[in-house]
């Protein structure tokens, strides 16, 4: 996983509440068995309207997502996540994600960052006055800012350290691999198996 | 203090606990299906990881599977490649696989049931949010993506926060033909789509207790819909016997073993859960959705709400895109919605109560000029099940299509799929724009519903036909 330090760049406005997965990628893009080129399948739906924020020339090169409330929402499938990354995306703002979303997001450094609904009508204002405006996220701050905002948002300490230094979540668990060797000792025999002993 | 049931769950599987850290989990079951799973073998396979317990996972196809013509190749050579790749990465690494044509073949989380090997106590995975469903057995089942899923292949755990508990408690009985699915979407319509948000949710209360457990699964299944990870049932009696001699349930003392740990997962009378709702089972009736996610339902009765009555600025924006996106106006009654297209099945409502439910909605009667109604078992064994008992010769008669198992039309990722403007009463769990096809516009209902919209051509329930059809005599 690429680490996360700092990241500053153009925002996109998407004032939509319930962004669900099925709209950031829609299924039959699911059938890729890569995580990469899914791109065009970002928003695809709603890219075809032609006044669609992502369409508007100003918009092109932006890296920040700043969405409404219930960002993430439905299927589990990680390939929004890829999708958002792919078009560009380092960072994705919004008042509240939903949990699977975040998980994915958080395993693949994009990093998610949850502001007062206030904090985001004031990027949105900011970013639709001037398409041009930057927006910094700051991991190492746990701050956001752009001109006339600064705010900070909390993240857990362990996902944090995990972004910065970019690390890998199976070889940290696996250095404790001798624990999963001692509760496995201990589970009960009436515990299911898909396969015979 | 006392502890909750997904407390108690959840600290039998601690694997690691420190402080500052996500607690480590032990994975007692996950489940694969082709769509999330390709990425991850590929991880394991660029870093010379092994699965680290084959004996605690199993593969089926379902989400690409056609229902037609299941003998034949697979038309879409993108679907039958993702297929392909599941049975290479199972091949190559060992993992038990259902594939399509299997009588074990199925929607993940039927198969996982019908086995046995949903069992009360254990955690759950699969890279699929509607994991949820087997929170029905007392089991804390979660979905999650695709990284997590390489995460548990090579080391059968995963690091998780411990999420908050939130009862949901429903008081006194159903009324006649209300079902577990309008419970849901009432419940869903009532906390909203991120209400269950860092929650695992735990089903209680008297409605509850009266569930089969094929009805709690449609319960648990649609916890995601509420933003909750999981959601979760207390096993009992009804627990122990849909278990009792499935292929994969404990046998003799390790029966006995399993029920008397199984009978110590209730939540303890003096736990405290972080919430609480309180719903009244008898002000229910048949619910169904107007809206573009879950959480849009009303009555049956009711009408199509008006934008401007929402007081919160977001969810009146919300409602105005989806009344355009539907087609809907305000203060139309629901009831009075056409529908091209009516699709039973899926892991919501897929099992054999759901179609012997539609079935008997449908006996004796036909499906409307121009309604097209697909049945699309939830598994194989469901659907050889329901042959059994004749119910694929009820759906034909009345006019219904009689297909094979799969996941079908709740996503269109195979060739089921609404075109664009069609409409449909749908048994599935996502009215999302598309979900069901580019263009679709989804209304979520029972299988009851689902067969008395497909009778009369709009959005209806069963009481709406008895003045149609006398009841045949002796019944």
């Amino acid at each position: 996983m690429e680490a996360f330090t700092t990241h500053t760049g153009r925002a996109v406005p998407l004032r939509r509440s319930n962004v669900d997965t099925d709209q950031i990628i829609p299924a039959h893009w699911l059938k890729k068995v890569t995580r990469d080129g899914f791109e065009d399948g970002l928003f695809e739906s709603w890219r075809k309207d032609p006044s669609f924020v992502l369409n508007q020339p100003e918009r092109a090169g932006a890296t920040v997502l700043v969405a409404g409330p219930d960002f993430g929402t439905g299927s589990s499938r990680e390939h929004a996540v890829w999708a958002l990354q792919n078009y560009g995306f380092k960072a994705v703002v919004s008042s509240r994600f939903a949990d699977i979303f975040r998980g994915n997001s958080l395993k693949n450094g994009l990093l998610t960052v949850v502001l007062d609904q206030q904090i985001v009508d004031a990027l949105w204002e900011l970013t639709e006055q001037d398409p041009t405006a930057e927006v910094t996220v700051d991991l190492e701050a746990r701050e956001v800012r752009a001109e006339g905002i600064t705010a900070s948002f909390e993240l857990d300490e362990n996902a944090r350290w995990r972004l910065l230094n970019g690390l890998d979540d199976i070889s940290l668990t696996l250095r404790d691999e001798q624990d999963i060797s001692a509760y496995e000792a201990k589970r009960p025999s009436f515990k299911p198996r898909t396969l015979p002993v | 203090m006392g502890r909750t049931l997904a407390e108690k769950v959840w600290d039998d599987h601690v694997v690691r606990r420190a402080e500052g850290e996500p607690d480590l989990l032990y994975i007692d079951l996950h489940l694969l299906h082709e769509v999330t799973s390709p990425q991850a073998f590929d991880g394991l396979r660029k870093s010379g990881r092994q699965v680290r317990r084959l004996d605690l996972t199993i593969a089926t196809e379902d989400h690409n599977t056609p229902t037609l013509d299941i003998d034949k190749p697979i038309a879409d050579p993108v679907s039958r490649a993702q297929l392909e790749t599941l049975r290479k990465n199972c091949a190559e690494f060992g993992v038990r696989l259902h594939p399509l044509g299997d009588v074990e073949q199925g929607v993940v989380h039927v198969v996982g049931p019908q086995l046995g090997l949903t069992q009360p106590g254990t955690t759950v995975v699969c890279g699929d949010s509607h994991t949820s469903t087997h929170g029905a057995f007392g089991a804390l089942a979660f979905g999650i993506g695709t990284s997590q899923v390489e995460h548990v292949l090579a080391t059968q755990t995963l690091p998780m926060v411990r999420p908050k508990t939130m009862a949901i408690t429903v008081d006194g009985e159903l009324p006649d033909g209300v079902t577990a699915k309008d419970l849901i979407l009432a419940i869903i319509a009532r906390i909203g789509t991120g209400g269950g948000q860092g929650y695992v949710l735990e089903y209680r209360g008297e409605a509850i207790e009266k569930l089969s457990m094929e009805a709690r699964m449609t319960i648990c299944n649609m916890s995601i819909e509420a933003g909750a990870r999981a959601g979760m049932i207390a096993p009992d009696e009804t627990t122990f016997a849909y278990l009792k001699g499935r292929p994969h349930a404990p046998e003799g003392a390790d029966w006995d073993a399993a029920v008397e740990y199984w009978k110590t997962l209730r939540t303890d009378d003096d736990a405290e859960f972080d919430a609480e709702v309180v719903i009244d089972a008898a002000e229910l009736s048949p619910f169904v959705t107007w809206g573009t996610n879950p959480g849009q339902g009303a009555p049956l009765s009711a009408t199509v709400p008006d934008p401007a009555s929402y007081e919160d600025a977001s969810e009146r924006f919300a409602a105005e895109k989806a009344l355009e996106y539907m087609g809907l106006a305000a203060g139309q009654p629901l009831r009075s919605i056409k529908v091209d297209t009516v699709f039973v099945g899926s892991c919501t409502n897929g099992r054999i109560e759901d179609l012997r439910a539609a079935a008997e909605v449908l006996k004796g009667r036909k499906v409307a000029d121009g309604v097209r109604m697909l049945v699309v078992p939830g598994s194989a064994r469901v659907g050889l099940q329901a042959v059994s008992e004749g119910l694929d010769v009820v759906f034909k008669e009345a006019g219904a299509e009689w297909r094979h198992a799969g996941c079908s039309m709740c996503l269109g990722m195979n060739p089921d799929q609404l075109a664009p403007g069609e409409r449909s009463a749908s048994t599935s769990n996502r009215n999302f724009e598309g979900r069901q096809g580019k263009g679709g516009r989804t209304h979520l209902v029972s299988p009851q519903v689902a067969a008395a919209t497909a009778v009369t051509g709009h959005l209806a329930s069963p009481a709406d036909l008895s003045a149609d059809v006398p009841t045949p005599a002796g019944v």
